[in-house]
This record gives C-alpha cells, structure tokens and sequence, in this order.
C-alpha cells in the first residue's frame, strides 16, 4: 500500500525541532489556458488558503502563466513511496497488449 | 532515521549512481547520499541568498529611475528576483531544510551569498551593468543547471533562466541609451562598466585548479561545466557585445587568440575576492544589516496573518 507522504516535501522524519514554526507548505497547480490541466508549478509557504492563493498568484502568475491556480497543502497529499517502485508499477510491466501497436494488421487496412 | 544494512545501502547507491549516469533526475523521496544532499542545500541556498541580497543594489534605485517605464521596469526585476529566491528556498526545503533555517543562517553570517551584490551601485548607469554584466555572468552558470541531476533544483533554473533574459535585456538596453547619449552619459555608463568587469568574472568562481568543491558536483552532474570554461564563454559572449554598445572592457591584455578560438584576457586580482569574501568588501555590513532590518521589521506582518488564519480556522499545523 502507499503510505501518506507530502509529494516533494521530505518525509515527516526530517528535523522538526525548537525552531518557531514557518507558516505551513502548499503545493501550487496552476491551469495554464482553458482546455489544459492544472499542473505542479513549485511551493509556497503561506498562513492559509486566501494567503496561499494571493502568494502563488505573485509567485508563479507574474507573466501571464495561468488562468486558474490551485492550492493543496503539501502535507495533505499522499504519494506513492519511490521505494515500492518495482512491486507497485509491476503490474502494468507486462501487458503489452494494452497498447494499440501490440497488434499487427495488414499493409492497405485503413483507419483502424 | 532508522539503520539500514550496509548492503542495502549499497543496493541503493548502484540505483542512485545509475540514475545520475542514465542522465535522469533524483528526485526528492529517493534515496540519495548525504554528501549529495548537504552539497545541494548548500548550493541552493547560497544561490537563493544571492537573489533575496540581490533586490538591495538596484532597491537602491527604484526611488530615483529617470522615467515611469525605466521605473516600471526596474520594480518588476526587482520582484522577480524575490520570486527566484523563493523558487529555490522550495527546492532546498525538498531536502528537508526549510526556509526559516536557511534564513537564519543567512542572518547569522553561516550562509554566503555572492560576492558581487557586496559591491555598490554608485550611479543609474550601474543598473545598466548589473543587468548587462552580472545577470548576464548569472545566466551563463545558470543555463547548465536547468540540466542539474535534482530534479526540482533543475525544475526552478529553467523558470529563472526564462526569466533572467528580460533582465540582462533591460540592462543592456539602459547602458545602450546612455552610451549614445551625451557625452557626460557615455562617460557614466563606461564608468560603470569599468567598476563591474572584473567582479562580474569572479562571479564563476575559483579557477579550476583552486576550486574544492568542483570535482564532486561534476561527477554528481550537479555542475556541468568548470569555472574557467563558464568564464571564457561570458568573456568570449561579452566582447562583441560591448563593440555594439561603443564602450570598451577595462582589461588592457583583451586579445583574440585565433589559435584557441577564444579570447584571451588579463590576470583576475583574486586577493580582491577572497577580502570581499571574507567579509570585508564595500557593502557587507550594509547588505547583510539591511537584510536583517528587513526581516524584522516584517515581523508584525507575519503575526497578524498566522494570527488572522488562526482566527478563521485555516492553520492546518
């Protein structure tokens, strides 16, 4: 099974001490144009979701770049661990014949 | 940390080497040595002081830019330097050491930024070089490190990179105005030319044979190329462009060497850099007090919005 890591934040056993608390991580996607996905732009710290969304507009909106942004705190995402690597994707490894050039059809057959 | 088996650490540093050697990136969650890791931060978070530090000398001008464009221009370099600070304060915290940390280490002396932003601004024409000269040396070791084996190190050079090219335009376009003008401009923008040529060169670093951490970032393709060749390159790309702008480099033993295909240039005075680096160049107690009077008189900013999302429920740690 997964376990619930921030995507690129370190895992929760870095150092955590004394130090005042810097305002929590969030992790920024941002729509480029409409008809495209939101995609990772990069992080930002910020007291809360308004402030997230005010400091990503200025972070990585300062060019034009997107028309929508999201704001995930970074704590809240869980990924797959890099270590599972082999045992999670293996499953996909050997089903070739799930891509349409698995299969040979004859020279002068269109649109198929 | 719990201990792992020494041949399991082995097992995961084959993984590790191949990755680097097959020309993929490392990304955060893998397992990577701890040189690599404490030789990245340190990297990344010299590179992010140097642009925060970076807003003070041409700060320093915004108040008193001849026109509202030159001003406009000149406010909005000056904020993207703040983003590319924080840029990379993120990809350091995907090493685990956060903002605050490196902050603090910046405020206390046990982090460097670049020398050259220890150097003053002493005229409009210094914004012209600084963009021309220092964001231009800046680009040149900055473009191979879009290709650094960390990946999110490599993800934030590619946004600056795109970014930095307004500025080395801008800076260029400023020295151009004032080279053409009347003959006190010209003399001004020469003048500052002279004054940032050679800091600009030092900017690469120590040559090849003097320099300690070289070695390692190569093989780790964290660093693509030496210090030296990354310094012909800026030297071999400025000349032509200084013959454009009508004004001349203060080194009297430029010279093309047809031979080499280079240009070759005069001897950098590397006693100069290693007083500035030590802390005693023109502005490092200004920069460096500056930066610290910055940071708290923000102080009550940063209150009132932890305060303000504590209030409405949003603090989520």
């Amino acid at each position: 099974m997964t376990t619930p890591h921030p995507a690129e934040a370190p895992a929760p056993t870095a150092d955590t001490s004394a130090r005042p608390a810097d305002w929590p991580l969030w992790e920024v996607f941002v729509r480029s144009r409409r008809g495209l996905s939101h995609t990772h732009a990069g992080s930002l710290h910020a007291p809360d979701a308004a402030m997230a969304l005010r400091n990503a507009r200025d972070l990585y909106t300062r060019r034009s770049e997107g028309v929508s942004i999201w704001v995930v705190p970074s704590a809240e995402v869980t990924a797959s661990s890099p270590d599972e690597k082999d045992s999670f994707f293996e499953p996909a490894g050997d089903k070739p014949y799930r891509h349409p050039t698995f299969y040979e059809i004859p020279d002068g057959v269109h649109h198929l | 940390m719990t201990t792992i088996a020494p041949e399991e650490t082995a097992a995961r540093e084959a993984v590790f080497d191949a990755t680097v050697a097959a020309d993929e990136r490392i990304e955060p969650r893998d397992w990577m040595p701890d040189a690599y890791r404490s030789t990245l931060v340190r990297q990344i978070a010299q590179h992010a002081h140097s642009e925060i530090i970076g807003m003070q000398p041409e700060g320093n001008w915004i108040t008193r830019a001849p026109s509202l464009r030159r001003k406009a221009i000149l406010m909005a370099k000056v904020q993207d330097e703040a983003g590319h600070g924080l840029y990379l304060y993120s990809a350091a915290e995907t090493l685990g050491t956060g903002r605050d940390e490196l902050l603090d280490k910046l405020h206390s002396g046990r982090q460097k930024y670049s020398s050259i932003f220890n150097y003053p601004t002493l005229t409009w024409a210094d914004v012209g070089a600084v963009g021309w000269l220092v964001d231009g040396a800046a680009i040149t070791n900055q473009v191979p490190l879009c290709r650094c084996s960390y990946g999110p190190y490599a993800r934030a050079m590619v946004r600056i990179c795109k970014e930095e090219s307004f500025h080395q335009r801008q800076g260029y376009e400023l020295l151009l105005t004032l080279s053409r003008g009347t003959e006190a401009q010209h003399a001004m923008a020469q003048d500052a030319v002279n004054r940032w040529w050679w800091p600009s060169l030092m900017m690469f670093g120590p040559p090849d044979d003097e320099s300690s951490h070289s070695a390692q970032s190569m093989a780790w393709k964290i660093k693509r190329h030496s210090n030296d060749e990354l310094r012909q390159r800026f030297v071999d790309i400025c000349v032509p462009q200084a013959e454009a702008l009508g004004l001349t480099l203060p080194d009297p033993d430029l010279t093309w060497n047809d031979e080499r295909g280079h240009w070759d240039f005069g001897p950098i005075d590397w006693a100069e850099f290693r007083e500035v680096l030590k802390g005693n160049g023109p502005c490092n107690e200004q920069r460096i007090n500056r930066r610290r009077q910055a940071h708290e008189e923000g102080a009550w900013v940063r209150e009132a919005a932890a305060a303000h999302a504590a209030k409405h429920g949003e603090a989520t740690r």
